[in-house]
């Protein structure tokens, strides 16, 4: 599986690219350095984007899950440092940094709704309800980039049957934790906080979707979601929401926050569809992170043969 | 003051200094620093740049005339000119690296998607400029007409943020930075000219004129 990935020497093994730069960095920056001061850019700017060094913990008895797909992974480096993560910046090189000191423990969330089972669930009790399997999903962000991401999890349907849903539960509900102490993104009205995403029950319990909490064999960065998030591999990638502590089963259509906020532009469905621009910009093709030529994109991110028959009889126009 | 013979030297480090986001750009380049995704980084970086420069050129004149500095107007050309220099990178950064010479995407992009319309009118307008930017164009033109000409910067500059602002997903705080900018410069011209009409309400100068009578407003 482990397509271009060494066996015996892991990521974390490797020195960041960061530090074996940093003497060359200088010199070059030394020279550099009186041409900036003449365009007022701050010498911070030029090392952006700042590449992140982690010390994630690994994540052991790893299985290998259903789905995933053999094409060429995104490195660690490009999934972790280029994040849309507006709860800490609209800038996708700045999480990373921001989200440096962010804290994942303790973390509760809370389960509610249409459900016979309410509660408060440990982060850590929910990662221990399946064992930990590897997916390797593309995802797509409704800018038009894309990533083939290795996420460690299990389906997100695992938890929602703990829960037992009643006969009301049609969707569900993600809310992702406010702390604008911690999220200094969150300080700003850019959108309405917290953020809210949602899911049709059936979209919910498929067993693509899932509830991650580790990439590449690792505990799941701050910057990426943690401690626990969605993801919904054939939908625009800001339907998979991060750092949940609110999972609610409901009888009416939640109202999902991008939604809200442009309701033109960004639907509750938000499927991957080349044939459904946004209103701005075309969504026929995709720039793959590390790839020079743009790739077409695939209905339902490529996963059509799994969801498509969730949507049969639907216009996917109206219902973008 | 009149910076006399060191204005060559003034010109000399201002031209370096306007290459400098390009420099930059290059180093980042060379050195694998340009981030996840690099394209997006190139292209974004030469199209703020191109309104940063368009902005500097319609400062001058504001600038010479607040503070006194009348030669400060033998600097606009070259400001102007590197305003068309990025507003090409940016450009040909579209043309190859987004869509790859495919003229049919780029023509439906031009009519579908108001941002690039924008952008594409912005880019479009300077191209007149910059041709007419010598001096024996102002010449063959006349000072007038090419004045007149040359009052394209302005739709220019607000499609060029009009194509700002419609591009950016959610956050517009830095495209709100240029049309604050540039509303104030326009405004400036605005004013000047309804001063200048009170002040002299037989004159029939066309407006415009108003910031622009010393000879040495046109060209170097």
């Amino acid at each position: 599986m482990s397509i271009g990935k060494s066996q015996d020497l892991k990521y974390s093994e490797v020195t960041p690219k960061k530090w074996y730069m940093s003497r060359r960095t200088f010199i070059a920056a030394a020279s550099v350095a009186g041409a900036t001061v003449l365009t007022g850019r701050s010498l911070r700017e030029m090392f952006s984007p700042a590449e992140h060094a982690h010390a994630a913990s690994k994540i052991e008895n790893l299985k290998k899950g259903p789905f995933s797909t053999t094409e060429k992974e995104t490195p660690y480096k490009d999934i972790t440092n280029y994040n849309n993560y507006y709860e800490f910046s609209t800038d996708k090189y700045e999480p990373a940094g921001l989200s440096k000191d962010f804290k994942t423990r303790p973390w509760t969330v809370s389960l509610e709704g249409e459900a016979k089972k309410k509660q408060s669930l440990d982060v850590d009790s929910i990662i221990k309800l399946a064992p930990a399997e590897e997916r390797i999903y593309r995802l797509r962000c409704v800018e038009g980039w894309s990533m083939v991401i290795p996420w460690i999890g299990f389906p997100l349907s695992v938890l929602l049957n703990k829960m037992e849903p009643t006969s009301k539960a049609k969707f569900v509900e993600f809310t992702t934790v406010y702390d604008p102490k911690q999220m200094p993104g969150q300080r700003r009205g850019v959108l309405d906080w917290p953020y809210v995403e949602g899911l049709r029950m059936d979209e919910a319990m498929h067993p693509l979707t899932i509830l991650a909490f580790g990439l590449y064999d690792e505990v799941l960065p701050n910057q990426d979601g943690a401690p626990l998030r969605i993801v919904v591999p054939w939908k625009y990638g800001f339907k998979s929401a991060k750092a949940i502590v609110k999972i609610r089963l409901v009888e009416q259509q939640p109202i999902n926050t991008w939604n809200k906020s442009a309701p033109d532009e960004y639907g509750f469905y938000s499927n991957v569809n080349p044939e459904v621009d946004h209103p701005r910009w075309s969504q026929a093709t995709e720039r793959r992170i590390g790839e020079f030529r743009k790739r077409p994109t695939l209905k339902f991110n490529g996963y059509g043969d799994q969801v498509a028959s969730l949507y049969a009889g639907m216009d996917l126009r109206k219902n973008f | 003051m009149t910076p006399g013979k060191n204005l060559r030297w003034i010109k000399v480090v201002l031209f370096f200094a306007c290459l400098a986001p390009l420099a930059l750009l290059g180093w980042k380049a060379l050195h694998d620093a340009l981030g996840a995704n690099p394209i997006q980084v190139i292209t974004f970086s030469t199209g703020t740049w191109t309104l940063v420069f368009l902005l500097a050129t319609l400062s001058i004149t504001p600038l010479r005339r607040l503070t006194g500095q009348l030669w400060l107007i033998q600097l606009r050309r070259m400001v102007g000119l590197f305003a068309f220099f990025y507003a090409c990178l940016h450009f040909t950064t579209y043309i190859w690296l987004d869509k790859f010479f495919d003229v049919h995407e780029m023509l439906k992009d031009v009519v579908k998607r108001p941002f690039i319309t924008a952008g594409f009118t912005a880019f479009v307008l300077l191209i007149p400029l910059a041709i007419t930017s010598t001096r024996g164009m102002i010449v063959r033109l006349g000072g007038k007409t090419w004045q007149c000409l040359h009052r394209l910067i302005y739709v220019s500059a607000l499609a060029g943020v009009v194509h700002y602002i419609w591009l950016v997903k959610k956050d517009e705080r830095v495209p709100a930075i240029f049309a604050t900018i540039l509303g104030a410069l326009l405004l400036y011209r605005i004013l000047s000219w309804a001063l200048q009409r009170t002040k002299s309400p037989s004159s029939r100068r066309p407006p415009g004129r108003a910031w622009q009578q010393q000879p040495d407003a046109i060209g170097e």
